[in-house]
């Protein structure tokens, strides 16, 4: 097991670099297929590392920032790239989270591995149906009264979660499954590593296709729309099909980022996806850049480790519980001096181009 | 070989951006963990590398719109491990608590009690108020067996979650058997109305407990009627309960409508006493019924204004370390601590498993909430008291034992 990081680790790099000659087409559909499938193993044998050298805990944190970027990345698709307000995405992945725990407990008995990813897309399509019934017409509105429908709408999900007696309502629903840990031989694959599978397969396909979606045609007109909305009307864009679109895109994941939440937590209260769920996803939007999906990614991780891994040992030192105030402070001041985010527009390949010529 | 190495590596990364970020990102993520990971197992040895000291943990709501229950309970629990100390601590070691915040949140709790048991290495765990947050905790709990003690989660699936989970505070239908046993014996009640809320787990709980004792006791259930929290207008309901002209009536809901359900029932003519749970238990009780609510009685956990020489003093020590009065929260922690630190002090070699097991042999434990000891289930048979709404302040009247 010691010798397969250096050799997978390093075999999507000379693969595309020995065919330099190589046709724009193959390269492209390489490059597609070959760094997320390296990355996954990539991320795998990590996931094997911190397996063998942390505890839970620290495994625990590493699952709920798997959640955190797909929830940040889908909203930075809408608030993003194309210029709309969302304040309510903590209501799309209550319905992801909460489909998928119900689909694992009282659905299926003894779900297998590849049942959690249909339970996850199960709870992307309720929270994508969800996202195009209030997409639709809340979203030919502008500015402040979409970021009040979808406030709105928020509210309305967790209150109803919370009068449903057949998810827990109040008191919540507990007991959600992580998928069984395998053995093979000697070797004992946990339920935590087989639930960080799943999370890193569901980070990894969310940010391949947001990648490909918003560097094609349509990533253009998410921009256009984000722009100038009256120009790209007059260019013949249906702009609100196009808002319309990528809101239910940005649902599904959304929902996508509640069943790994679900999962991972393993227990879920409606007060969980209140507003402040909501403001979280934007606070990881606004730090890392409106418009960089990297940054989203890199924010998503700072929001998620700071609090425990840094905050937590200080307050440790310190002996005073300040733990909430310096994040807060450190938000602050992250937005005075960076107002832009972490990345602002660009993306990290844009950082090492920029530095590589 | 290196330069030749970095330049194609570098060409490779110019070629392939996509790849570039991912791989860079995997590589961040890598060494981030790893370094944070050195650090705190560096952190976490150290907590747990003196033998001179014994460390429970705790999770509790101390920021976000729960944060006086948490920081009260706390208040508690620290009051009854200082105590501890001082007398020497238990076999010799001093306890240490160690607190973490759970923010009011289900999954924070959940990552705190991971973070208790697998960084910090507790023996065992107090905590949370909240029923939704203690379920959210205990199968961690139990999965690692480590004995969580429970101070005021009274949602009985809590403990059902296993046999590490226990708790000091009675379950929800036990107060229906004490306010049963209250209207039968000390307000000498023959029939009885109820007037419950269906759409609380709580108060159909309570209600379905009150009317089997206060029947089997050999009282009658006069009439019943029901009502949905969140109701205005009660009229209709008890002007049916007044029709079958019952000695009390048991609305086992919250003060909001208990009090406004008192205000109007007193504008009907119904002069019986009224009886509630834990439910009746905030100071906008009066705000809301008025003059109607005085003389109701409701089942409690403790009351400030008890005889017992227990509760005196441990009001007067936690006004004297906190200059304030304790509330039931405060004193089911303590109660809490002192019930698991009494069981350590028992145990061999201070196991979490013999802790567990010295846990479920409590018995006639002398809190101030009561005497307590645990049933099969983890539950606690304890004593209830009962007091009587008397304008803004609660009147003692009797204590009930199970």
């Amino acid at each position: 097991m010691t010798n397969d990081p250096n050799k997978t680790g390093h075999n999507p790099v000379p693969e595309v670099g020995t065919k330099p000659s190589a046709k724009p087409a193959p390269k492209r559909f390489a490059m597609s297929f070959v760094a997320p499938v390296g990355a996954f193993i990539a991320l795998a044998i990590v996931g094997q590392l911190l397996e063998a050298s942390t505890n839970q805990y620290v495994q625990l944190v590493l699952l709920f920032m798997c959640a955190n970027i797909i929830f940040a990345t889908s909203l930075n698709l809408v608030n993003g790239f194309t210029g709309q307000f969302s304040i309510g995405h903590a209501g799309f992945m209550a319905l992801g989270a909460y489909t998928s725990a119900y689909l694992s407990t009282a659905v299926v008995q003894n779900p297998s591995f590849f049942d959690f990813i249909w339970f996850a897309i199960a709870g992307g399509l309720v929270a994508a149906a969800a996202g195009y019934v209030v997409g639709l017409p809340s979203l030919r509105l502008r500015g402040d009264y979409l970021a009040i429908v979808t406030l709105g709408f928020g509210e309305i999900i967790r209150v109803i979660l919370l009068n449903t007696p057949a998810i827990g309502g109040a008191r919540g629903l507990f007991g959600i499954p992580r998928p069984k840990e395998v053995v093979l031989g000697d070797f004992v694959f946990t339920n935590f590593y087989m639930n960080y599978l799943l999370a890193i397969f569901w980070v990894i396909l969310t940010l391949v296709v947001l990648w490909r979606m918003v560097h094609s045609v349509h990533g253009r007109k998410f921009l256009s729309v984000r722009e100038d909305e009256i120009a790209a009307q007059s260019m013949g864009i249906n702009t609100t099909q196009v808002k319309v679109r990528v809101f239910v895109i940005s649902s599904f994941f959304a929902g996508i980022a509640g069943a790994v939440f679900a999962h991972a937590a393993q227990g879920l209260t409606p007060a969980t996806f209140g507003f402040t769920k909501s403001v979280d996803a934007i606070i990881m939007v606004v730090l890392g850049g409106m418009g960089s999906l990297t940054g989203s990614v890199m924010a998503a991780a700072v929001v998620t480790l700071l609090p425990e891994f840094v905050l937590r040992p200080l307050t440790d030192i310190t002996g005073i519980d300040l733990r909430m105030v310096l994040y807060s402070l450190a938000l602050i001041l992250f937005m005075i001096l960076r107002p832009s985010g972490i990345l602002g527009t660009r993306e990290l390949p844009d950082l090492w181009r920029k530095n590589g010529k | 070989m290196t330069p030749s190495q970095q330049r194609r590596t570098r060409t490779n990364l110019g070629r392939s951006k996509f790849a570039a970020s991912l791989l860079l990102a995997v590589s961040l993520l890598s060494s981030v963990s790893c370094t944070r990971k050195t650090e705190q197992a560096a952190d976490g040895s150290a907590k747990t590398s003196s033998s001179s000291e014994i460390l429970i943990g705790e999770y509790g709501s101390f920021t976000g719109s729960e944060a006086t229950f948490g920081i009260n309970t706390s208040n508690g629990i620290k009051l009854a491990i200082a105590e501890w100390n001082e007398k020497g601590g238990v076999k010799g070691k001093k306890i240490n608590l160690r607190s973490l915040d759970d923010q009011g949140k289900s999954e924070e709790a959940a990552s705190a009690m991971t973070r208790l048991i697998t960084q910090d290495h507790v023996i065992a765990v107090i905590g949370e108020n909240a029923s939704s947050r203690s379920l959210a905790a205990a199968p961690i709990a139990q999965q690692n067996k480590v004995p969580m003690i429970s101070p005021s989660s009274t949602n009985p699936k809590v403990t059902e979650v296993g046999d590490y989970i226990f708790r000091v505070c009675f379950i929800d239908p036990f107060q229906g058997t004490v306010m049963a046993k209250f209207a039968h014996d000390t307000l000498k009640a023959k029939k009885v109305a109820v007037f419950v809320d269906v759409k609380s787990d709580y108060s159909v709980g309570l209600s379905d407990f009150f009317k089997k004792t206060f029947k089997e006791l050999g009282g009658t259930i006069a009439a019943e009627a029901s009502y949905q929290g969140g109701d205005m207008d009660f009229k209709a309901q008890l002007t049916q309960l007044k029709a079958s002209k019952p000695d009390a009536i048991f609305i086992p809901g919250y003060y909001t409508e208990a009090g406004l359900i008192a205000r109007q029932a007193r504008q009907l003519g119904i002069d019986v006493p009224l009886m509630g749970g834990d439910g009746w238990d905030s100071a906008k009780l009066y705000e809301i019924g008025g003059d109607a609510i005085k003389g109701g009685y409701f089942s409690n956990h403790y009351t400030t204004d008890s005889t017992d020489t227990v509760v005196l003093d441990f009001i007067k020590r936690y006004k004297a370390k906190y200059n304030d009065v304790p509330d039931g929260l405060a004193a089911m922690g303590y109660d809490a601590a002192n019930v698991l630190i009494e069981a350590m002090n028992r145990t061999a070699d201070l196991t979490s498993a013999q802790i567990r097991d010295e846990l479920a042999k409590t018995k006639d434990f002398a809190g101030v909430t009561g005497k307590i000891s645990m049933d099969a289930n983890r539950n606690p048979v304890k004593s209830a008291v009962v007091v009587k709404v008397d304008g803004a302040d609660n009147k003692f009247v009797t204590t009930i034992s199970p």
